[in-house]
């Protein structure tokens, strides 16, 4: 167990990079806290993977420096990481029984046959495997080779961080939920420090503690599931996290008002800075909501998701998305809406550009 | 009630009938030759399986069939080990790969006389370039035509020469078809090279190597052209294979009847080797 940091990290699988296109990760610094739950979230391709392999040594990165609770580990190989990782898609040593899978890092490791025993048999409980453990690993169901890849990670007791790339890719759905509790749930027991890569957003904000989002190699935003839902700090977290992602809506100011066309938006708080460049609007669908007066708007579309309704609005040109409980408006129908002020952002090419108001007027604001 | 259609007949009949000319009435015809004796003229004596029992009890066929074993056995457990150790030090990519792929499917291209006949020359010790290299530079005397060892020394090292590659190529795709991760995965394990290549690469390779050993068993098992152009089956009868021999009994003597019976016994052995081995195999594959 360790706390791993990153330090002005870089990467680029081009032997002479010029242009900051040309590296797959632009520059990250990062600190993850012992024992901590973490994911990396970002759509296919924006660098979560090779971050991933540069953190478990598989990749030695361009510039810049990982380090274990303060030593440089940039040069290590990743046997001498004391690290464990699991795959995509299982990997399984298929002549091996299940339990000797489970021993071959320990064995490799030259640990007595005794402490190898006491580990398997300690691991195979907590996976509930106990009863394989004599089986070939090559007969058993994907979600089960999965768990003993799983298990070779977590045998070893010194592991500085577990690492989860994309693990239930190939998991049937039903399974999928199972094996996510049944990991959030090792975590609590083993209490190494975990990353999670991921390109699912549910994945990530179940098991992580704190989500990493990437994108186009970059880090956007850090934060807990609840900070990234509810003040997105760049419009990409805003549209890719949540169902449907958040309203981005063009706007322009105009002393320090915002326009949506010819309607003014009331924003959650003073704007900072300048404010020169492509200005939005962005606002949840779950905060949006039908009133008597607002802004004018039609319904496009009405979808019933079970729980809720999502209702589709045109409003100046744009499409606004609003979740609601209860009757929706049917389709065609003229409407209001409104939007939560404290839940009214302001983006500014992309990213945050708005601060919460004091408590005090806040209150003054709803009233 | 259900009407039964028997049109799919219809379409299996050419593969019977091209089966049936390429195989089913030649082996047939050996069969009726094996259990006769001929005198010429179309005029056929019921024989019996006497030709079998004859065969079966001769030292000439014993002979034949432990140089044969011999020469199989000797190919094997020198190509695929060096097949395999070759495939494992090829470049998995960039621009090597298509250079050492050809590299290593040229010799296969070579027409099997003409392997035999490449040979010959290059070990004749007064002029050819490895014969006269080592009899005259060398002074290692080195003449396949004279001496026994010599002439099994060049077949081997001919076969070998020849059909390696195969066994290369066949372990080179198996170990391209292993996915990065198993080698990642294997690195974080802290196995050693020698664990990779136990139980990953060489379990991994178990397939294609079974259809290589089988492939290169049956023609070795069958071998006949180049041993035939290289040394006739001399010094002596020192490297007459099986087929070598058969060869000799049906055209040379043309004794019909005990060649034919000759060739089932040959052929009997080699269907036999063949499916006990691959029996052997694939049985953990079923469970």
């Amino acid at each position: 167990m360790a706390k791993i940091t990153l330090s002005k990290l870089r990467h680029s699988y081009f032997p002479n990079p010029k242009s900051p296109s040309d590296y797959a990760l632009k520059e990250i610094d990062l600190d993850w806290t012992d024992g901590g739950a973490y994911a990396l979230l970002g759509p296919s391709g924006c660098g979560k993977s090779t971050l991933l392999n540069i953190i478990s040594g598989l990749l030695v990165p361009s510039e810049g420096q990982i380090l274990f609770d303060g030593q440089d580990v940039t040069d290590l190989p990743p046997d001498q990481r004391n690290i464990a990782q699991v795959f995509q898609f299982p990997v399984i040593y298929d002549t091996m029984t299940v339990y000797d899978n489970l021993a071959f890092p320990l064995r490799n490791r030259g640990r007595d046959e005794d402490t190898v025993r006491d580990r398997v048999m300690a691991i195979a409980e907590m996976l509930e495997v106990t009863e394989m453990l004599d089986q070939k690993a090559a007969g058993l169901s994907p979600d089960n080779k999965q768990k003993i890849s799983m298990g070779r990670g977590l045998v070893r007791e010194d592991v500085n961080v577990v690492m989860f790339d994309e693990p239930l890719t190939v998991i049937d759905p039903h399974l999928k939920w199972k094996l996510r509790s049944k990991l959030k749930e090792l975590h609590q027991r083993v209490k190494a420090t975990m990353i999670y890569v991921t390109h699912d957003q549910t994945e990530a904000l179940t098991f992580a503690d704190q989500v990493v989002v990437m994108q186009l190699g970059e880090v956007v935003q850090i934060g807990t599931p609840v900070e990234l839902f509810e003040r997105p700090a760049h419009t990409f977290v805003g549209h890719f996290i949540g169902s449907p992602g958040m309203n981005i809506l063009p706007c322009d100011l105009r002393a320090g008002v915002a326009l949506f066309g010819a309607d003014a938006i009331a924003l959650e708080g003073p704007i900072r800075g300048e404010a020169i460049g492509k200005t939005e609007i962005g606002i949840r669908p779950e905060f949006v909501k039908f009133a008597e007066s607002g802004l004018p708007a039609v319904v496009t579309k009405v979808s019933d998701v079970g729980r809720h309704t999502v209702v589709e609005c045109s409003a100046n040109g744009s499409r606004i998305n609003a979740v609601i409980e209860g009757t929706a408006p049917t389709k065609g129908s003229e409407v209001h809406l409104e939007f939560r002020r404290d839940q009214t952002r302001l983006y500014v090419d992309g990213w945050l550009a708005t601060d919460p108001d004091k408590p005090d007027t806040a209150a003054e604001a709803s009233l | 009630m259900k009407t039964e259609n028997q049109k799919a007949w219809f379409f299996v009949l050419p593969v019977l009938i091209l089966v049936a000319f390429n195989a089913l009435i030649p082996m047939m015809t050996v069969v009726n030759y094996s259990v006769q004796e001929t005198f010429g003229d179309n005029v056929f004596f019921w024989q019996g399986l006497d030709w079998f029992e004859q065969i079966l009890r001769s030292d000439r066929f014993h002979a034949a069939l432990g140089r044969q074993f011999l020469f199989t056995f000797l190919i094997l457990i020198i190509e695929v080990p060096l097949g395999i150790a070759i495939a494992l030090s090829m470049p998995r990519q960039g621009f090597w790969v298509p250079v050492c792929l050809v590299l290593m499917a040229l010799p296969m291209l070579i027409p099997w006389n003409v392997v035999g006949a490449m040979w010959n020359i290059f070990t004749l010790p007064d002029i050819g370039l490895l014969g006269y290299f080592l009899n005259h530079v060398l002074g290692i005397t080195y003449d396949m035509t004279q001496n026994p060892f010599a002439a099994w020394v060049t077949i081997i090292t001919m076969d070998v020469w020849h059909w390696t590659s195969l066994v290369v190529l066949l372990a080179y795709a198996g170990l391209v078809s292993i996915p990065d991760a198993y080698y990642q995965a294997a690195k974080i394990d802290g196995a050693s090279n020698w664990a990779v290549f136990r139980f990953i690469q060489l379990p991994k390779m178990k397939t294609v190597l079974t259809i290589a050993i089988l492939l290169r068993f049956m023609d070795s098992f069958n071998i006949y052209t180049e041993p035939f152009v290289l040394t006739g089956g001399g010094p002596g009868n020192s490297t007459t294979l099986l087929s070598i021999d058969l060869v000799k009994i049906a055209l040379g003597q043309f004794d019909l009847g005990p060649a034919a019976a000759m060739s089932l016994i040959y052929f009997a052995i080699t269907l036999l080797v063949s499916w006990l081995f691959y029996t052997l195999m694939t049985k953990d594959d079923l469970n």
